[in-house]
């Protein structure tokens, strides 16, 4: 018995050891990490188009969930792992990564990558001190998404650039509580990519900030708390039940269900809730940018999943090739056709929203309009000392913000008050901030 | 009539048990029907329990986009690697523990116990920077030895408590009938404890079938689980669990077949000398 167990052992143990080579035959291969989103998947279908032009370069995929992603590729980088040759990271990594000397600049793709095509909105939040560190792959807004046959039963019309004042008196009209129909769908769920996300973009047209010029936390103005107030009126009123769980996904199949008059989340919505295959009110759908409140800003966020090289890989030249394939106009065009237009991922390139065919595709002028209505390099109606629209781009703020999520979500459920949620937050943000050195 | 009581106790105690039963299973049972149903099914309010669309067409995407062969291949060699190890080191540690124990045996093992209390988090970092520096990261090795030390103090904590029940009087006439230390443990006291030997290889491979913690952590490309396949297809902007669950249930599937045919050996050794 025991000899069978030895020899099985060192069966193992050799197949461990040998750990097959992939891709043999290929001088270099690239390992490149990326987020499970549709976009992302249809590359890696369409990258024998890649392959063809490049034989000696071979691609691994390591596919995770959002989170996991980002925590696996912080790791990795910060302790200098090597294991991957592209990462996919966010437009709140980029600006931290990069002043850390984390990332390798891209500002020497070729020519006829066409840097300049790129939207400034989405470019700028991409550029540190003058330096490209990431190439944008998709972009996104957030904006209004709403039942066009529920505000015409209300006898409504929905502007294309509505203010909040606008959005309750639609959500208003809309709620049916006993036909399980909601005004509004907002995201309640606690973390700083879920409710502070949006309302983070939320305070911005509002007049609220996080920060004042000093680094001082700013939950104890009166903007925060016409902000908080605002949400919360709303979603009390209007909302589904239990929306202090509510992200993306669930307000997601809240609409795609029939159950939300409006929902206002990010741009990339768009396809799913207008796809008949998945949604039973697909036809019914239209769009507007997001609310403001004639502050000069509106209520939208801006992100791009971007890919970036890390800084030591010893696959440069192959990383950037890579990149230069997969964020370049042909590769657009590629998608369009093998996958129709409706496919092609958004919200990066000028030249796209310029193409006849992308124009017919239902939501992609205004997501375009809300794209070019956020500046994270100017979020706030006031002047602050960071950059980001729905986050603010230093190290110590996702940690922050999902306790202040976490206060929010908690006011929401109603288990304390705004005056308590907000009083928490600065609270502990001023202690977090101050133990950061601040 | 105690006739009778005892009827109805007994009903009582199988009506529990099944409903017990079921309620532990309902997730797995509800993951392998969501990967029959299609993404507007599988988000149905109110939920659609039988009577939907039956389609493969999840499994079909999930074998077309990943190379399912590769992670349930690193999944055996770690599981099955990892448990085999640590069963060839706990066996002397457990039988030494069990029969010639010191003042201090039951501080020991008391204190590798200890070692699970400490959240995993605690020291990814150190055993990250020591795999850079071994150069261990994503490779199959490496995680065959995490997760054998990982799991060491469950498997010395049951093979001791097996060793346990076996009459030291029997090791003691191997000793005056000449046996060796080695022949000892080999030819006397292994084959008198194959159940409960068996018992914790089957819950060692599954836990480390399981382990999402570090296989996530120290794997990329090459040495990626199904641990790993999974969270592929996991998304937070996206209605994809029908495709989720399809994932799912292909990673479950071959340690379920595992632990349903080998269920008699499991609860036998995990009911061990319990009765004594």
């Amino acid at each position: 018995m025991i000899r069978v167990v030895s020899t099985a052992m060192a069966s193992a143990l050799a197949l461990a050891v040998s750990g097959a080579a992939f891709a043999e035959g290929h001088s270099k291969t690239l390992t490149i990490a990326t987020v499970n989103n549709g976009d992302m998947i249809r590359m890696q279908g369409l990258t024998e188009d890649f392959t063809a032009k490049n034989p000696d370069i071979a691609l691994e995929w390591v596919t995770l969930e959002e989170n996991v992603l980002r925590q696996r590729v912080t790791q990795d980088i910060s302790a200098k792992g090597g294991q991957f040759d592209v990462m996919t990271i966010g437009t709140y990594e980029v600006p931290i990564w990069g002043k850390n000397g984390w990332l390798v600049s891209l500002n020497d793709l070729p020519a006829e990558w066409d840097a300049d095509d790129i939207l400034p909105a989405i470019r700028g939040g991409l550029t540190v001190d003058g330096e490209l560190y990431a190439a944008p792959f998709y972009g996104e807004s957030s904006m209004v998404m709403y039942r066009k046959d529920l505000m015409e039963k209300a006898g409504m019309e929905m502007p294309d650039a509505p203010t909040w004042g606008d959005i309750a008196k639609a959500a208003e009209a809309m709620t049916d509580k006993d036909a399980e129909v909601y005004g509004i769908c907002l995201r309640g769920k606690a973390g700083w990519g879920e409710n502070m996300a949006f309302l983070t973009a939320m305070s911005n047209s509002f007049g609220a900030k996080w920060f004042d010029a000093d680094w001082k936390p700013q939950f104890d103005g009166d903007a925060w708390k016409t902000t908080l107030t605002t949400y919360m009126d709303l979603m009390n009123n209007y909302g589904p039940p239990g929306a202090s769980t509510n992200g993306f996904n669930e307000n997601l199949s809240l609409f795609q269900q029939g159950k939300c008059g409006m929902w206002i989340d990010a741009t990339v919505a768009a396809s799913f809730v207008t796809n008949p295959k998945d949604s039973t009110v697909a036809d019914k759908v239209g769009f507007a940018l997001a609310p403001d409140n004639g502050l000069g800003k509106r209520g939208n966020w801006l992100w791009a999943w971007s890919l970036a090289i890390p800084a030591g890989t010893d696959a440069e030249d192959a990383a950037k090739k890579f990149i230069a394939w997969a964020t370049s106009k042909e590769y657009t065009a590629l998608v369009a056709e093998k996958e129709g237009w409706a496919n092609v991922p958004p919200g990066t390139r000028s030249s796209l929203y310029e193409n006849a065919e992308y124009q017919k595709v239902p939501f992609a002028e205004m997501t375009l309009n809300s794209i070019n209505s956020a500046d994270p390099t100017k979020p706030t109606v006031d002047d602050v000392p960071y950059t980001g629209v729905q986050f603010v781009a230093i190290p110590e703020f996702a940690g922050i913000a999902t306790q202040v999520g976490q206060e929010f979500s908690a006011a929401l459920a109603g288990q304390q008050s705004i005056d308590e949620a907000l009083a928490k937050a600065q609270a502990l943000t001023t202690e977090e901030m101050e133990a950061a050195g601040y | 009539m105690a006739r009778a009581v005892s009827t109805r106790r007994k009903l009582i105690y199988t009506l529990a048990a099944w409903t017990a039963g079921l309620l532990i299973f309902f997730p797995i049972l509800w993951t392998v029907l969501t990967s029959f149903k299609t993404e507007a099914d599988a988000i149905a309010d109110p939920p659609v329990f039988l009577f939907f669309d039956w389609t493969l067409e999840n499994y079909a995407i999930v074998q077309e986009r990943s190379d399912y062969m590769r992670f349930l291949w690193n999944s055996v060699i770690i599981a099955g690697g990892s448990t085999l190890l640590g069963v060839l080191i706990a066996v002397p540690a457990a039988w030494s523990m069990a029969f010639v124990p010191s003042r201090r045996t039951k501080d020991i093992l008391l204190w590798m116990l200890s070692t699970k209390m400490l959240p995993a988090v605690g020291v990814l970092y150190p055993i990250y920077l020591i795999f850079i520096e071994m150069g261990l990261l994503d490779s199959r090795i490496g995680l065959t030895l995490v997760l054998m030390l990982i799991n060491l103090p469950i498997i010395v904590w049951m093979l001791y408590t097996y060793f346990r029940e076996i009459p030291a009087e029997i090791l003691e006439a191997a000793r005056m009938d000449g046996a060796t230390l080695r022949e000892e443990i080999l030819y006397v006291l292994t084959p008198m404890a194959v159940p409960g030997i068996a018992s914790t290889v089957l819950l060692n491979i599954i836990l480390a079938w399981n382990e999402a913690f570090w296989t996530l952590n120290l794997t990329a490309a090459k040495a990626a689980p199904l641990t790993a396949f999974i969270a592929s297809y996991s998304s937070p902007e996206g209605l994809f669990y029908a495709k989720l669950s399809a994932a799912s249930t292909m990673a479950i599937a071959p340690i379920l077949i595992l632990g349903w045919f080998s269920q008699k050996q499991l609860v036998r050794g995990l009911t061990f000398g319990a009765v004594k």
